[in-house]
């Protein structure tokens, strides 16, 4: 089986400033992976090189097989069209830290609009399938409210169902978690859980929530300068890591982790 | 000459004003959306067009250009009645201004809307229509408003190319009469009554904008 998800000496540079330099990484299908790591170190790029957001300079991407910014044309390989980037984006969504719902469009619509006109789902099975979404995120009786009227906790569980409306293969999380007050950090990361659950989903996060990343990850990734300086199951990771700078950065983020 | 004889000939400009200010302000928001949006395309073919026309237009006098219009385009074989070369003028030019408030408020609705927008899969042509589009609009009303007021003003002009607009009739008028001060002040107040209802007008259209854009269903 293909792995979901696959860089391979990916280069991305803005300006003078080279965010990755021949970047390797892979995640498994129905696999679930934390990238952790100082702010700036790379993470949220991987995530937007893969949503289509950033393009790359050098190198390769490839989703579930197939590449992603690159396709082939009459034997030759050439920069991807407009047409099938779209056609890969169906296998990729993404919650972002500030939700992005549209502020004109009740709840309802802000998840039934793409599968409506970009799947051509009928009107009366994207609701239906809507409203699952809201049951299953914990909003069926805001179907109606508009994003304004919702709390930041509310809109990002509003945007994880809107993502999963479009039935993608690979969810990314860019610090879902990140613009919200704390006391609505835990029902966000109970929808993600649960989503982690119930779907089979390639699930890819970056988050500063680290205990949440030791239990929901089958691996974590430091990120550091561009690099995945260190990789591994959570409990080897957060218990016992090999590098000097992990221990660096996770004495950082969990002032507390030596005396637990 | 008493008031009650100068205000007829003036309330006859005044309606050739309001025609002429209406009709291109609306033409105008037309040209407006498309040299607006034009501006933002990929696509070189529409882009260039539309930074050319803006640039044009923004960049000459519009006297010169109903000028041109008028009195130019017969010799190439176009002719325009003073009507016709009026509207178009003054809509040509209010568009060019307008142009560039569509493309601002554009540029203006956040960075995330767009990445959530392609984050869906919907094409360019649906996030502008259904996403960017519903969002800039309300944003646009009130500069379109000042720039409405600001066509009702430049439409003076076109007294200029043989319109019998507001101001070509108190010009005739003084010729005749001589009596300045009465015909000159009943002008401003006209051009003022106009733009009054011209702005409250505006305002109510931003409120049925703004309710449309955020109850849309």
């Amino acid at each position: 089986m293909n792995p979901a998800v696959r860089f391979r000496q990916v280069t991305k540079r803005f300006g003078d400033l080279t965010v990755l330099e021949q970047f390797d990484f892979e995640v498994a299908q129905g696999e679930i992976v934390t990238l952790i790591g100082a702010s700036g170190s790379g993470k949220s790029t991987v995530l937007r090189i893969l949503m289509t957001l950033e393009e790359l300079q050098d190198g390769e991407v490839e989703i579930e097989g197939e590449p992603l910014w690159h396709e082939r044309k009459g034997g030759r390989t050439v920069a991807a069209s407009e047409q099938h980037l779209r056609r890969m984006r169906k296998k990729v969504g993404m919650v972002f830290q500030q939700f992005n719902l549209f502020p004109h469009m009740s709840v309802l619509r802000n998840i039934t609009e793409a599968p409506i006109h970009v799947l051509q789902l009928p009107r009366a099975e994207a609701e239906t399938r809507a409203r699952e979404l809201l049951r299953l995120v914990g909003l069926e009786e805001k179907a109606d409210a508009f994003p304004e009227q919702l709390s930041g906790g509310q809109q990002q569980r509003v945007a994880i169902a809107r993502a999963l409306a479009m039935r993608p293969r690979v969810l990314l999380f860019d610090e879902p978690t990140s613009a919200l007050d704390p006391e609505m950090v835990g029902e966000v990361l109970n929808v993600i859980r649960q989503v982690a659950g119930e779907h089979e989903l390639t699930m890819i996060l970056v988050t500063h929530e680290m205990n949440f990343a030791r239990e929901i990850s089958d691996r974590v990734c430091f990120f550091d300068q561009g690099r995945i300086l260190e990789q591994g199951p959570p409990e080897q990771i957060f218990t016992a890591p090999r590098e000097e700078r992990t221990r660096e950065f996770l004495r950082t983020v969990l002032p507390d982790s030596g005396r637990t | 000459m008493m008031f009650a004889q100068l205000l007829p000939p003036l309330l006859r400009g005044a309606e050739i004003t309001a025609q002429i200010t209406l009709a291109s302000t609306l033409l105008g928001a037309l040209f407006a959306f498309a040299a607006g949006i034009g501006k933002l395309s990929r696509h070189r073919a529409l882009r260039w067009p539309a930074v050319g026309y803006i640039e044009v237009f923004r960049g000459t006098s519009l006297l010169v250009q109903l000028f041109w219009l008028f009195f130019a385009l017969p010799i190439i074989g176009i002719s325009l009645s003073p009507l016709s070369a009026g509207i178009l003028g003054l809509s040509l030019n209010i568009g060019a201004y307008g142009a560039e408030v569509v493309r601002g408020a554009l540029q203006a609705t956040a960075r995330g809307q767009r990445e959530a927008a392609r984050a869906l899969n919907f094409t360019p042509r649906q996030t502008l229509w259904r996403i960017l589009l519903p969002q800039a609009l309300p944003e646009m009303m009130p500069p379109f408003g000042n720039l409405a007021v600001q066509n009702l003003k430049d439409s003076a002009l076109v007294s200029l190319i043989t319109l019998a607009d507001l101001t070509y009739q108190a010009q005739n008028l003084r010729n005749i009469t001589l009596q300045t001060v009465p015909i000159l002040t009943a002008t401003l107040l006209l051009y003022f009554a106009m733009a009054l209802v011209l702005t409250a007008a505006m305002r109510w259209l931003e409120r049925r904008v703004r309710y449309a854009a955020g109850h849309e269903r």
